[in-house]
């Protein structure tokens, strides 16, 4: 069962919104690095200051919940959430394939 | 002071509104009313149960004892959830596709539906949660005798009887019915309204110990700064391990596994909890450090940093506020004891008790009486059986330890779950059997390093064994395992353990080889965001639906498995109540069923009613067999089809040329008719002439005579021709033996057909044979031939060529002349009665003669046939030079 060949060039707002998954994606590791960097302080023999470790992490962990919150009201669009060429993140209802047509008289 | 009546009152107030919410919230939610009960917000609040009274109460020791380290409890669960969309999504969207009930669920489907891995996940969790309800328990117990003082009898009796009001709370609200998908509205409501509680209680105890005690943010600032914790320590192995550590547990727990999956109702709800819970958790963690600090500076506020939150307020007199943060704390405990006890009762009532029961006879599922009966009481009796082994932890550890050291070691015994889940729904290649071993592997390391070392040297595991290591061997020591001394217990637990059971999955993984039923499921899992990607699996469809409806009636409930049946019925375009069982409609049902008692139970009862409950190789074989034989039945059949077709064609032919003979009878019975009546017509009007005609002339008369003569003459060989032909095609003519020379024959034949000079004659071949045949007859044919070679060979000089030979015990006769030949679509008509190869009426026949001619060669014993591509119309006559006697003729 091979999946059926990927297009090499997607239409702009796909290729946005891969991007946006990868940003999802993406957002924990920074997180953790993020989280980790008060640990090389804290490791000297002197320590750390609590208070001024404790800014730092609730600073980065207010930003996180801020990204976090963008990307997912970005992701969660109404196309919900499987990707594939036929999730677009558009909030107007896709163009109908065909325009609609005045029915043909019948002969 | 508060009185301790006024506590269990307020408690019991509490608990009453709790009831009234959820009540109310299960009716609205079955009327389909109050939307946002089902929406993202609730969703939000219910994962809140993660933040226990461990969280309420210990987060404060914590940062007392080990400074800001406490929050990496927090960091854990945030990355996991602002990393939704790696990992949650798919998990959540796999629970719903494959209606799992609890974490134990998800790994037993997707390993096969293996019972034995469901109840080794179920007695891991039940095993490494029953110490955390102990800690709920401890929590109030110790909240409660610090709030109401010593005045309170026996603290332990208070636990007890938190504990059977949970239990209560938990049968009415967790067990009510059999949801389809295992959902429960009203104590998601219920444990929303906690988390508001809590956090709005730990708020509250924050901003006034910010504001009222600390002198603003800028005070608590500088007091954080002089204070005992201004400087911390840390690890960074401890650091990142217990992130990491709480990131999985955030995963595995299966209270989490409950709220976070099972009682999801739509995917999106995971989109908003991405941002709200991290928001939340930062909520909570947020006055940590600041209460603490001013915890520590209070001398009222007593000696357990793990009660500062409720000593702090209590110590400044502030009652209400004390009472609130109680209340907080309580909720934190309920909530968390709540949906711990419905998680752990769904997986021990389907993972162990219903199994148990289906193997305790045979064809349970057909038996009478309701299993969903069955189904609750398991559930009932776990619930009860989970709060009573919390509640022994708890007297029997007596609550020595502190609060936080259990939840770590909680923590560290439910991870060993990951491996197995993040293989389950990532990896393919995880097998059963690698599960297993890593499950049991880190199960084990676990119990043995960090679980009943955890009872104190000299609890469980002798004082000696723990110094020294079993049998006096070092490297077994379980706190230095394989001599790795100096590390932190949680950590060198963590590690162990984790590595232990990487290592046994991926390596069992490896070397097993998966039942197909483990592929399928680990195809439709790993691969769930591609669409279609439902494999279907095969059920042998020997069951009748009947039997499916009675057993699916007794774990939905009648009406709710009489409308999916009809439904299907009507789906498969049929009347009533009874579909067919198809696979399709089978496999259905699974997923139905499975969302009340679990993929394994669904699984199994199905499997008693299919007979097929295991697909294993030698069924795989078995099926492979059959679909060799079915092959070959349908080369068979495709040959009996072949020969139908080549039927089918002849009676086509045959249908063809009997429409054709019909129109030509049609046209033929016309035409006897119109020749019946021209000399009919002649003779009457000369018979007129002369009856009235007295004046005639004798020559005249007897001209008139003549033509008469003629044409009843001519009237006469047509109606003799006709009855020549009848007596022969009966059978009923006599033939007349005789030994003759075949050229005598011909010589008359040619002589009598009176086409001198019209047709030159060819003959050749030796002709000088004898015959015993009817030789007035055999020459009648011949004469027919040769008549119509004359009236039809159309050449400036016709000519028939005559050639004989012999052939075994037959001579062929052919006439072959030069004209255009009869085409292709009338050679099989020409020997029929009527038919004439043209349809013209030049030839003047009546069309009988070639018909004449083949029942006469067939009475000889031979036969006349066309003989196609010889340049012009060819007949072959076969004479056999003895022709059989009379008597076999008379016989037939």
């Amino acid at each position: 069962m091979t999946p059926p060949a990927e297009p090499p060039f997607v239409d702009r707002r796909l290729y946005r919104r891969r991007r946006l998954m990868d940003a999802a994606r993406l957002l924990p590791v920074l997180g953790a690095v993020l989280f980790a960097l008060p640990v090389l302080n804290a490791a000297a023999p002197e320590g750390a200051s609590t208070a001024r470790t404790g800014l730092f992490l609730f600073a980065v962990w207010g930003g996180l919940v801020l990204v976090a919150g963008v990307l997912s009201r970005a992701l969660a669009g109404p196309e919900g959430a499987p990707p594939g060429p036929q999730a677009a993140p558009d909030d107007r209802p896709p163009p109908p394939a065909t325009a609609p047509r005045p029915a043909e008289p019948r002969c | 002071m508060l009185t301790a009546n006024f506590l269990v009152g307020a408690c019991l107030a509490y608990v009453a509104l709790l009831f009234v919410v959820a009540f109310a919230a299960e009716r609205m939610t079955a009327q389909g009313r109050g939307e946002w009960l089902t929406g993202p917000v609730i969703y939000t609040l219910s994962l809140s149960i993660y933040c226990t009274a461990w969280t309420f109460y210990g987060a404060v020791g914590y940062a007392v004892r080990s400074g800001l380290e406490f929050v990496t409890i927090y960091l854990g669960p945030t990355l996991v959830l602002i990393g939704w969309w790696a990992v949650l999504r798919k998990l959540v969207r796999v629970g719903r596709s494959q209606r799992i009930t609890s974490i134990a669920d998800l790994i037993s489907s997707r390993y096969g539906k293996s019972t034995a891995l469901g109840a080794l996940v179920t007695i891991l969790a039940v095993v490494a949660t029953t110490p955390y309800i102990a800690l709920q328990l401890q929590s109030v117990t110790l909240s409660f005798s610090v709030i109401a003082g010593s005045d309170s009898d026996d603290p332990g009796s208070i636990s007890l009887i938190v504990a059977i009001g949970l239990a209560v709370f938990t049968i009415v609200f967790g067990t009510r019915n059999l949801d389809v998908n295992e959902r429960h509205s009203g104590i998601v409501t219920a444990i929303a309204l906690e988390a508001v509680v809590k956090l709005v209680a730990l708020l509250a105890v924050g901003l006034y110990v910010v504001f009222a005690l600390g002198g603003g943010p800028a005070g608590i600032f500088a007091r954080i700064e002089s204070s005992p914790i201004a400087e911390w320590q840390v690890s960074s192995g401890r650091w990142i391990g217990l992130t990491f550590l709480s990131a999985a547990a955030f995963l595995c727990l299966p209270r989490m596994f409950q709220v976070l999956v099972v009682e999801n109702r739509d995917e999106r709800h995971l989109a908003t909890a991405a941002w709200a819970f991290p928001a939340y958790l930062l909520a909570m963690s947020l006055f940590v450090v600041p209460i603490a600090v001013v915890g520590l500076g209070l001398p009222g506020a007593g000696d357990n940093p793990d009660l500062f939150v409720l000593t702090v307020p209590l110590s400044q007199g502030e009652g209400g506020l004390a009472m609130l943060s109680f209340l907080g704390g309580f909720s934190s405990a309920t909530s968390m004891v709540i949906v711990a006890a419905i998680a752990l009762a769904t997986m021990m009532s389907n993972h162990i008790v219903v199994p148990l029961w289906l193997r305790s006879g045979p064809q349970r599922a057909m038996m009478s009486g309701d299993v969903r009966r069955v189904v609750l009481m398991a559930r009932r009796f776990s619930i009860i059986g989970v709060l009573a082994l919390g509640y022994l932890y708890y007297r029997v550890s007596g609550g020595g330890a502190a609060l936080a050291a259990i939840g770590l070691i909680s923590f560290v015994g439910i991870v060993q779950i990951l491996p197995a889940l993040m293989g389950a729904i990532f990896w393919r290649g995880g097998t059963r059997t690698g599960a297993g071993i890593g499950l049991g592997l880190g199960f084990a390391l676990w119990a043995w390093t960090l679980f009943l070392p955890s009872f104190g040297a000299g609890g469980i595991l002798p004082a000696g064994v723990v110094a020294e290591g079993p049998w006096g061997i070092g490297w077994l020591r379980p706190e230095a395992l394989f001599g790795l001394e100096g590390l932190d217990p949680v950590l060198h637990a963590l590690l162990w353990s984790l590595l232990a059971n990487v290592a046994g999955f991926v390596a069992g993984s490896l070397v097993s080889f998966p039942a197909p039923m483990e592929r399928m499921q680990g195809a439709a899992m790993v691969n769930v965001f591609r669409s279609g990607a439902a494999l279907s699996s095969w059920q042998p469809s020997r069951v009748d639906s009947e039997d499916l409806l009675i057993m699916v009636q007794r774990i939905l409930g009648p009406s709710e498995a009489q409308a999916m049946f009809q439904a299907e019925a009507a789906r498969q375009g049929k009347q009533g109540y009874l579909p067919d069982a198809t696979p399709g409609f089978v496999e259905r049902l699974e997923k139905e069923l499975s969302g009340s008692v679990g993929a394994t139970t669904a699984h199994a009862m199905i499997a008693q009613l299919t007979e097929g409950s295991v697909v294993s190789v030698e069924e795989l074989m078995r099926v492979g067999e059959e679909t060799a034989q079915i092959m070959e039945y349908s080369a068979r059949l495709e040959a009996q089809s072949d020969e139908l077709s080549r039927t089918a064609r002849q009676l086509r032919d045959a249908n063809a040329k009997l429409t054709a003979l019909s129109i030509q009878k049609d046209a033929f019975l016309s035409q006897i008719s119109h020749e019946l009546r021209t000399p009919m017509t002649s003779i009457r009007s000369f018979a007129e002439i002369l009856r009235d005609g007295d004046g005639l002339a004798p020559r005249e008369r007897a001209r008139f005579s003549g033509i008469i003569h003629d044409e009843a003459a001519r009237l006469t060989r047509l109606l003799d021709d006709l009855l020549d032909l009848s007596v022969l095609e009966s059978g009923q003519v006599t033939l007349h033996p005789a030994s003759e020379r075949l050229d005598r024959i011909l010589d008359r034949a040619v002589a009598a057909a009176g086409v001198e000079g019209a047709l030159r004659i060819r003959r050749r071949g030796a002709e000088h044979v004898h015959l015993v045949t009817d030789p007035d007859r055999l020459a009648q044919v011949f004469i027919n031939i040769v008549a119509n070679a004359r009236k039809y060979a159309e050449a400036t000089t016709p000519e028939l060529t005559i050639s004989v030979r012999q052939e075994g015990g037959a001579v062929l006769v052919d006439f072959i002349d030069n004209g255009d030949g009869i085409p292709a679509e009338a050679q099989s008509l020409i020997f029929e009665k009527f038919s004439r190869a043209d349809n013209t009426e030049a030839a003047g026949g009546a069309g009988l003669g070639l018909a004449i001619c083949r029942e006469i060669m067939a009475r000889l014993g031979g036969s006349i046939d066309y003989l196609p591509g010889q340049g012009g119309a060819a007949f072959r006559v076969r004479v056999p030079l003895r022709m059989a006697p009379p008597r076999a003729e008379a016989a037939e």
